[in-house]
């Protein structure tokens, strides 16, 4: 197994934790595995991107341009941003919701993320879209996101870890109090994800 | 105990625990703080573990253990090293009994810095040993080998992991703690005091000694050669894991230097003979490719030596694997297998802002209020709230190094005396290196108006305990150091608290602090949101609202959006910090508390 997986999204959405959890479910099942993450400044709001690598004969933490089997959007213009990453052939999958930047909003523009959803949808073969909203609704917070977005990406098949290995490493992973809701939004986002 | 997936700092600290470390100082500091947290969180219960107030205090705590026999890790970025640089050139002269590691991040890019200094190049400017890891797992091992070498040597000596090893997750496995001798202890001797004779005898030992430690590397496990070929390629760091994925299967004769000084010359030599050309392949300063061209010249060798110096390895910011790739295509004369950049969209542009319901953003405001149509120039200072400089409030003129806010207002008060002349300084940098500033202004009889944003943690490197916190890295609850009263005993005259989620005060403060002569401060005090829970949460009435944007255009808050023609506060972001209800003209922004 060799597999090559970019997370991408706006500091404070909770890659970091997304990408841990790739990478130990991975290990769990006796892979190696290296990661990478936008950690400091950038974390406040601004562009963050974690590389996840699974397999043998890797040597950087960072995934090369074209070397992405993966991109996991969390956010539409920040899939868009790192699409030089992707493989070709490879899959995107990007929940649905726009996050305006302030600098959006100072300048007047009208940033709603469908423009970037067209030109994935235009671009890109195989392309998920993931509306997470009823999914952060019905598990009462905005911070599951992270988790709907791993269901939604392992059900697609292409990184080889089953919805269970990923419960599994969940419940190792992630402290008590939070397990039970983030065990419902894997299990919501692996059921909603529909490829375009 | 298995295979844990650990990011390189993590690594980098359960080594040091590994390889017996007795004491860990450190300031906090991307890319290095969690370094000595991982100790601090793993602690063995033996190992002390403490955040200095700077770099300057940490390293100097450190010798005085290392002194004593005690094995000793010290943490920091790279500029850290500048604030540290006192007590390191003199260090080197004296040495040290226990093993002392002085790990210090560099920041390629740089993607959490103000510099791309080269800490490669400190290491030669101090005579100090480096070791420059490749990978977190390597790490793991290398922090080992430098505590041998610290004590086989009796020096201090450089660890310099970059950005891309100290924020990497490698699966590693753990090992036990190695047991561990007690120390004599200090011994009085006169070697353990500086005089010029004594500095003139160390640094004769020094160019003795430093050839040998190069010798000694020539064998070192991390620094080896492997390939065959007329062509060369060098590397070290974080660029040898790009240049290796770079290469793949492709044949080439390829050197790892993990001790960029003292340079492993015999390793180097043997990996010349026979070549024709030879590229380098590194980030930051062609600290490397400086060595071998000298080592060419002292040999007479028929070498080229490619790199940053000849334009082939871009002179700044971080590699990637893709530009070490077209580097070594151009080097090797192979086919280009760049790909042409996908033309997209226009991207939103998003830099780092301060957080919804961040207190700093009141401060910014309120000062911004109370100077409207006044002549005043706004110094600031390293911290989260280095982002004030952004629009919409514009809030930071300057900004150069830790505690320089505080100076920096001084000069402009010298050079321009009718502008109001601010100095924004945090609570933790006001701690490390804020406080001689404020005597300087207090001394010399300076009119500024210090501005102190106490959010009681140190918020931008991941909220950290320091002197005003009253709690220590060893869990322990110490005394709380007041910053009003450390101002009022150097003699600032007048020192007021204020809440800045209060603006309607805050901005009366100001007005009052900028009126008076000499220096005066406002201490903003209000926590970081991250460290407390939010307030009940604000919305708009769209009944009320008429859509006039001062919200958006006067703060900034990442949480307000224009939806219709209205503004609307996303709730999962809010953190009720009231200043938009404040700001709204007509009233239309309100919290659940006042339905």
């Amino acid at each position: 197994m060799n597999k090559n997986i970019l997370l991408s999204g706006v500091g404070g959405q909770g890659t970091v934790l997304a990408s841990k959890l790739l990478a130990q479910a991975a290990m769990n099942r006796g892979e190696f595995a290296r990661t990478a993450e936008t950690i400091g400044m950038a974390q406040r709001g601004g562009c963050v991107v974690s590389h996840v690598r699974i397999g043998d004969v890797i040597h950087s933490p960072l995934i090369p341009q074209g070397g992405a089997d993966m991109i996991i959007g969390f956010e539409p213009a920040e899939a868009v941003r790192c699409l030089d990453f992707l493989k070709p052939g490879g899959v995107v999958v990007v929940s649905s919701k726009a996050i305006a930047p302030i600098t959006a909003s100072l300048s007047g523009s009208d940033y709603s993320g469908e423009e970037m959803l067209s030109f994935l949808k235009e671009g890109v073969e195989r392309l998920l879209i993931l509306d997470a909203e009823p999914i952060c609704e019905s598990c009462g917070t905005a911070k599951v996101l992270n988790v709907a977005l791993l269901g939604a990406a392992l059900s697609t098949g292409v990184l080889e870890l089953s919805i269970d290995e990923m419960k599994r490493t969940i419940t190792e992973r992630v402290p008590e109090r939070f397990a039970e809701m983030n065990l419902k939004a894997l299990a919501l986002g692996a059921a909603s994800g529909m490829e375009e | 105990m298995g295979k844990q997936l650990l990011m390189g700092n993590e690594a980098i600290g359960l080594g040091a625990i590994h390889a017996g470390v007795d004491v860990v100082c450190g300031y906090p500091g991307t890319p290095s703080t969690e370094i000595l947290e991982t100790v601090a969180k793993n602690n063995p219960g033996d190992v002390y573990v403490e955040w200095s107030t700077n770099e300057k205090a940490a390293l100097e705590v450190g010798a005085g253990a290392a002194y004593a026999g005690r094995r000793v890790l010290v943490t920091m970025k790279q500029v850290g090293l500048n604030v540290a640089s006192d007590p390191l050139m003199s260090l080197a002269y004296i040495g040290v009994k226990g093993g002392m590691v002085i790990a210090v991040a560099d920041d390629p890019g740089p993607i959490s810095s103000q510099t791309e200094q080269d800490t490669r190049h400190f290491a030669h400017f101090s005579k100090l040993p480096v070791f420059d890891p490749s990978s977190p797992e390597e790490a793991y091992e290398m922090i080992g080998d430098a505590f041998d070498y610290s004590e086989k040597y009796h020096t201090p000596v450089l660890f310099r992991p970059t950005t891309r090893v100290c924020h990497a997750c490698a699966s590693i496995e753990v090992k036990p703690r190695r047991t561990k001798d007690v120390p004599e202890g200090f011994v009085k001797d006169s070697k353990w005091v500086i005089f010029p004779r004594l500095s003139y005898q160390a640094h004769r030992n020094i160019e003795q000694r430093n050839p040998q430690i190069g010798e000694d590397f020539s064998g070192y496990r991390f620094n080896y050669i492997c390939g065959s070929g007329k062509k060369g390629v060098v590397s070290g760091g974080i660029s040898y894991a790009y240049t290796c994925e770079a290469l793949g299967e492709t044949p080439v004769r390829l050197m790892k230097i993990s001790t960029p000084y003292p340079f492993p010359e015999k390793l180097a030599l043997q990996f010349l003979e026979g070549l024709d050309e030879v590229l380098v392949v590194e980030e930051l300063d062609p600290v490397l490719e400086r060595e071998l061209i000298y080592l060419c010249g002292k040999h007479h060798l028929p070498v080229t030596v490619k790199g940053k110096l000849t334009g082939d390895i871009q002179p700044a910011g971080e590699n990637t694997v893709a530009s070490v790739r077209g580097a070594l295509e151009r080097f090797l004369g192979l086919e280009t297998s760049a790909m042409q950049p996908i033309e997209k969209p226009d991207l939103p542009i998003r830099p780092p802002v301060l957080c919804a319901g961040c207190p700093h953003r009141a401060s910014f405001y309120a000062v911004k209020q109370a100077m409207k149509s006044r002549k005043a120039v706004f110094s600031g200072d390293i911290g989260c709230y280095t982002l004030g400089n952004a629009a919409p409030l514009g809030m930071v003129d300057t900004c150069l190094c830790m505690g320089a806010g505080v100076t920096v207002a001084q000069g402009l008060h010298r050079a321009q005396p009718d502008a109001v002349n601010f100095a924004f300084i945090g609570d933790s940098t006001f701690f490390a290196s804020g406080i001689t500033g404020v005597v300087n202004a207090v001394y010399n009889e300076t009119d500024i108006v210090l501005i102190v944003l106490d959010n009681s943690t140190t918020a931008m490197t991941g909220h950290q305990p320091h002197p005003g916190t009253g709690v220590t890295m060893m869990g322990e609850v110490s005394q709380k150091i007041s910053i009003p009263a450390v101002l009022e005993a150097i003699g600032v005259k007048s020192v007021v608290t204020v809440d800045p989620l209060d603006l309607e005060k805050a901005v009366d403060a100001v007005k009052t602090a900028a009126e008076l002569k000499g220096v005066s401060a406002v201490i903003f005090k209000s926590p970081c949101i991250a460290v407390t829970k939010p307030a009940p949460l604000y919305h708009v009435d769209e009944e009320k609202c008429i859509g006039c944007k001062k919200c958006i255009r006067e703060l900034g808050c990442p949480a307000i959006v224009y939806k219709g023609n209205k503004a609307y506060i996303e709730p999962s972001l809010c953190y009720g910090c009231s200043i938009c209800s404040q700001v709204c003209p007509v009233g239309a922004i309100g919290g659940a508390q006042h339905e």
